[in-house]
């Protein structure tokens, strides 16, 4: 017989798949209070930019009943290619785009039984902390609106916070899915690079770029990450073999009458960084919280000094930048997207089709990208920005041969208030925590900890390369603990 | 003042992959604008590459045959560029680090064995096509071609005139022919290359400043181009001018090379190492057994051809000089006995290449087929038919489309063209025509037999004429000499 369960919408999404998978709860039902929820908020907080239709998601809903996914509603952040709905990357230079082919995180997602519900919004073309939109529309936080979501995948954080979906996707170059899902009170989930295949996702960054789960809680990302993680051979730089599952390791977890998964581990700190000016007091108090925590439970903390990070975030930008400059060359007005109207000549056509149709922060990423790769330039940027990846990259193989895992808060402030930073500098520097597993590769979580005035507070885990299980099984850990990742803004509650 | 004329060359051969370089797309020409095109081709938002293998295994193996060294790890890198027929906006290519490096080529010219050295060769994808004047008041884009895989050959500029480049190239062709890996048609672009041109004087060591002429895709353009291009230089240099350091086009027209841009107004591609590739790695496995399955090249078939086959050096010359015309020869030789060798190689030569080219037909489209030139020689060896009939029915067969491969003894048995070798029925004509024709007889016997020899000619030509051709010529001159001294 079904049982009445309260509040379905804020339950973490294996919640809903064990559920539905029991009968206990039918999938379209559970779909339709989803869809519901998205009806009714998303003109205010603009998570989505697209959405399906409605019956035809509880047609497939009732269908995938069975399946891994359980036909719950699944958001897809709106750089992944769907034939279904316009994939614009936030953007004017895209608006209206329809890919001829479908992401393979798209793919997976379906054939694990997830239904594409819509497509969130982001900053334009990934790049970007805030979500405030220009074009589209800013996503406002679901904790409090005059507060911005995060970003890139501000849409996809809002979206779960809101509980418009149980787990949306996102990605992530510097921190598009920590920071947002930090500054939502959602757990995101970065994997190790090369996990998930990139075909299908709008490149801002090649070797940086790396697709993952934004979701409540950290056991969500890794029953969604065994899903959509598989080799691919449209992704070169995709593993070529399927990692260990994760999931396992959280259900043994889950199972153990006294969990002690804090035993026997060491976690970095880096207490340099935890000085930074630029820190906010409440993120450093919340963070030796977190620590005290962990060291109740078991765990042996280890100070670490990484020199090379204090390049890291020039380092980012240069290459970031660089590759950007170069992956949006193909947006010259010809085979698709923007065009403007009535070129004189060629010259004519790309400049005014791209300077229209791009927005400033991608404007200024191509510039600075187009600079930095320059002849004359090329060497003390671009070269010197890949010998401190490589050098980061050590320093954080070194660190990985005497801890486990290295604890840092996501951000280093709370949400801002909406348009309150126009420096983008100042903006950059929002992502001194989240850059250096990019830029090494690394897999790492931000998890929700105890909110600071109305607004949450994100901890971020990172582990060595392929070490994803151990990442999620830590936050996992935590979150069997407490309750924050559990809390869900006051929105529309009467629904 | 003497000048001597400075030349390195990049060759681009475009490979011979079922698929293109980074997609699955048909790697082929003549079809219908952007037929052969995958959303990766056009450049779409979210694609990505994939290496074809095949491009990378075809690169190794002209290393190997070139000696060169082969990179057992080599990169991709992206260089940057608008263009309308580029869709990704960018090229991907191989700039900092090679498929292969070095290896040298060694070829006759000029009386003397030429070795030129080559500085690397790098993969890379080609771009599409812009279309002008077909649509009214638009360019077109043809982007089949786009992603096309090319193997880029740059040479040290090692030539020293017009008639080397010509050559070398000419042997690149050959190999790539040989090798398998491209078709090396240079009317379709197969095989194309920039010719970089300088002068110096006789005697001095520092390069003169260079010229680039882009896109020459024919042996004849190769030569004329860098004769032009070479005495412009000169011309201008002994007028007291100076080289602009430029790229030119060649305009066969008018013979001339044109300014296409200057050093200044030269692209910053922005090369740097393309992130949505791994490196290409060439395991020692593969390099062993592309060695072991390298197959016999031009230099080593025609000392085969002359030591074996007792060819001569100019008929295994021509045989080799084109992988086509050796598996020809090579399909026939398997047919018929080795001591015919001699002669398969005179019917390819002279009959068949001869009449190809009379009839505009490349090797590969012959309706004679090997089988047919096997026949022809065994029926001959074997007096079956006369040679001269045989070049007859050789004739014939060019002109018939569809041949079977019985064809030849089918025409012999169908127009009966088999020689008359019966001495009784020979005798019985040779009498007729010694009965019609006394006053020659008279004569024949009257001279003296150093002139007799050429008289019989006359009575072979009648004989040949009520014979059809068909008599045995030598058992007829025998039995006509017998005649002759035996009539009154």
């Amino acid at each position: 017989m079904p049982i009445t369960i309260v509040d379905i919408h804020k339950q973490p999404l294996t919640t809903l798949v064990d559920l539905i998978h029991q009968q206990k709860l039918q999938a379209s039902e559970v779909t339709d209070i989803f869809l519901r929820r998205i009806k009714a908020f998303n003109s205010d907080n603009k998570s989505f930019l697209a959405l399906a239709e409605p019956a035809q998601v509880l047609e497939k809903s009732a269908l995938n009943a069975k399946l891994p996914l359980a036909g719950l509603p699944i958001a897809q952040k709106d750089l992944f290619c769907t034939q279904q709905l316009p994939t614009t990357c936030g953007s004017k230079m895209l608006e209206g785009f329809m890919s001829p082919f479908d992401a393979d995180i798209v793919c997976a997602t379906a054939e694990a039984g997830g239904v594409l519900v819509g497509k969130t919004n982001m900053d334009e073309f990934a790049m970007g902390s805030t979500s405030e939109n220009l074009y589209f529309g800013a996503v406002a936080n679901p904790w409090n609106p005059d507060r911005v979501a995060g970003g890139s995948s501000g849409g996809s954080a809002a979206a779960v916070a809101a509980s418009m979906v149980p787990l949306a996707t996102a990605s992530d170059t510097g921190g598009s899915i920590r920071q947002p899902a930090a500054f939502c009170g959602v757990t995101g989930f970065k994997p190790t690079y090369g996990s998930i295949s990139r075909w299908g996702m709008v490149a801002y960054a090649s070797s940086l770029d790396q697709a993952g789960p934004i979701a409540r809680t950290a056991q969500d990302c890794a029953y969604y990450l065994d899903l959509v993680n598989r080799p691919d051979s449209k992704d070169s730089t995709c593993a070529k073999h399927t990692r260990t599952a994760s999931y396992p390791t959280i259900q043994a977890m889950n199972a153990e009458t006294k969990p002690q998964y804090f035993n026997n581990k060491t976690i970095g700190f880096l207490p340099t960084w935890l000085a930074h000016e630029g820190l906010d007091p409440i993120i450093g108090q919340r963070f030796n919280d977190t620590k005290a925590l962990m060291e109740s439970q078991g765990a042996v903390f280890k100070p670490l000094e990484l020199p090379s990070l204090f390049y890291a975030l020039a380092a980012y930008y240069i290459l970031a930048s660089a590759e950007a400059s170069s992956n949006l060359s193909r947006f010259d007005g010809i085979r698709f997207g923007h065009q403007c109207q009535n070129p004189k000549n060629l010259v004519d056509l790309y400049t005014r089709s791209r300077q229209e149709g791009f927005g400033s922060e991608v404007k200024r990423r191509i510039l600075t990208g187009t600079f930095v790769l320059s002849e004359g330039f090329f060497d003390a940027y671009y070269k010197q920005a890949q010998k401190i990846r490589r050098l980061i990259k050590n320093d954080f193989d070194k660190a990985f041969a005497s801890v486990d895992l290295i604890l840092t808060p996501t951000t280093p402030t709370t949400a801002f208030t909406t348009g309150q930073v126009s420096d983008p500098v100042e903006v950059y520097l929002q992502d001194i925590f989240t850059i250096p597993a990019n830029l090494a590769g690394l897999p790492a979580i931000s998890f929700p900890v105890e909110p600071h005035q109305g607004l949450p507070i994100g901890m971020q885990l990172m582990g060595q390369r392929w070490q994803d299980t151990q990442v999620l099984a830590l936050a996992h850990a935590y979150q069997m603990q407490t309750q924050w990742h559990l809390a869900t803004p006051e929105v529309g509650e009467a629904l | 003042m003497q000048w001597e004329t400075v030349i390195g060359l990049e060759v681009h051969v475009q490979l011979a992959t079922n698929s293109k370089l980074f997609s699955t797309s048909c790697n082929h020409f003549g079809d219908l604008p952007n037929e052969n095109t995958t959303p990766i081709d056009l450049g779409f938002p979210g694609t990505l590459p994939s290496v074809n293998q095949e491009a990378v295994t075809m690169g190794v193996k002209l290393g190997l045959a070139l000696n060169a060294e082969i990179a057992t790890e080599s990169y991709f890198d992206r260089k940057n560029y608008f263009y309308p027929d580029l869709p990704k906006g960018y090229q991907v290519t191989q700039m900092e680090k090679p498929i292969f490096s070095g290896g040298k080529i060694q070829f006759e010219c000029e009386s003397k064995i030429q070795t030129i050295q080559l500085h690397h060769a790098h993969l890379e994808e080609d771009a599409g096509k812009s279309i002008h004047g077909v649509i009214a008041d638009h360019s077109g884009i043809d982007l089949n071609r786009a992603g096309t895989p090319l193997l880029e050959i740059v040479t040290e500029p090692d030539f020293r005139s017009a008639a080397q480049a010509c050559a070398f190239l000419k042997k690149i062709h050959s190999l790539v022919q040989y090798l398998k890996i491209s078709d090396g048609d240079m009317s379709q672009g197969s095989l194309r290359c920039d010719a970089n041109v300088s002068v110096r004087p006789i005697g001095q060591q520092a390069l003169g400043t260079r010229t680039e002429i882009k896109n020459l895709n024919s042996f004849r353009f190769i030569e004329q181009a860098i004769q032009h291009e070479a005495a412009r230089h000169i011309h201008v240099l002994e007028s007291g001018g100076t080289i602009l350091q430029e790229t030119r086009l060649f305009d066969p027209d008018k013979n001339e090379t044109r300014s296409m841009r200057s050093k200044e107004d030269a692209n910053d591609y922005r090369y740097f190492r393309e992130p949505d590739l791994l490196p290409i790695i060439v395991t020692q496995e593969l390099i062993a057994q592309l060695k072991e399955t390298m197959p016999e090249l031009e230099d080593a078939k025609k000392a085969r051809y002359m030591q074996t086959l007792g060819l001569s050096d100019y008929d295994a010359s021509i045989l080799t000089s084109d992988i086509q015309i050796a598996d020809y020869f090579e399909a026939a030789l398997a047919l018929s006995d080795p001591s015919n060798a001699k002669a398969i190689a005179n019917w390819i030569l002279s009959d068949l290449l001869g009449g190809l080219k009379k009839h505009d037909l490349a090797i590969g489209n012959s309706p004679i087929v090997p089988a047919h030139v096997a026949q022809l020689v065994a029926r001959i060896q074997h007096d079956v038919i006369s040679s001269k009939i045989a070049k007859s029915i050789f004739e014939a067969l060019l002109q018939t489309p569809n041949l079977d491969s019985n064809a030849v003894d089918q025409i012999i048995e169908h127009q009966g063209l088999k020689q008359v070798t019966d001495s009784s029925s020979l005798q019985g004509f040779i009498e007729e025509v010694l009965e019609a024709n006394p006053s020659q007889v008279s004569a024949f016997k009257a001279a003296v037999p150093e002139k007799q020899q050429k008289m019989t000619g006359f009575f072979i030509g009648q004989l040949m004429k009520k014979t059809q051709g068909k008599a045995n010529p030598k058992l007829l001159n025998e039995l006509l000499i017998q005649s002759l001294n035996r009539a009154e």
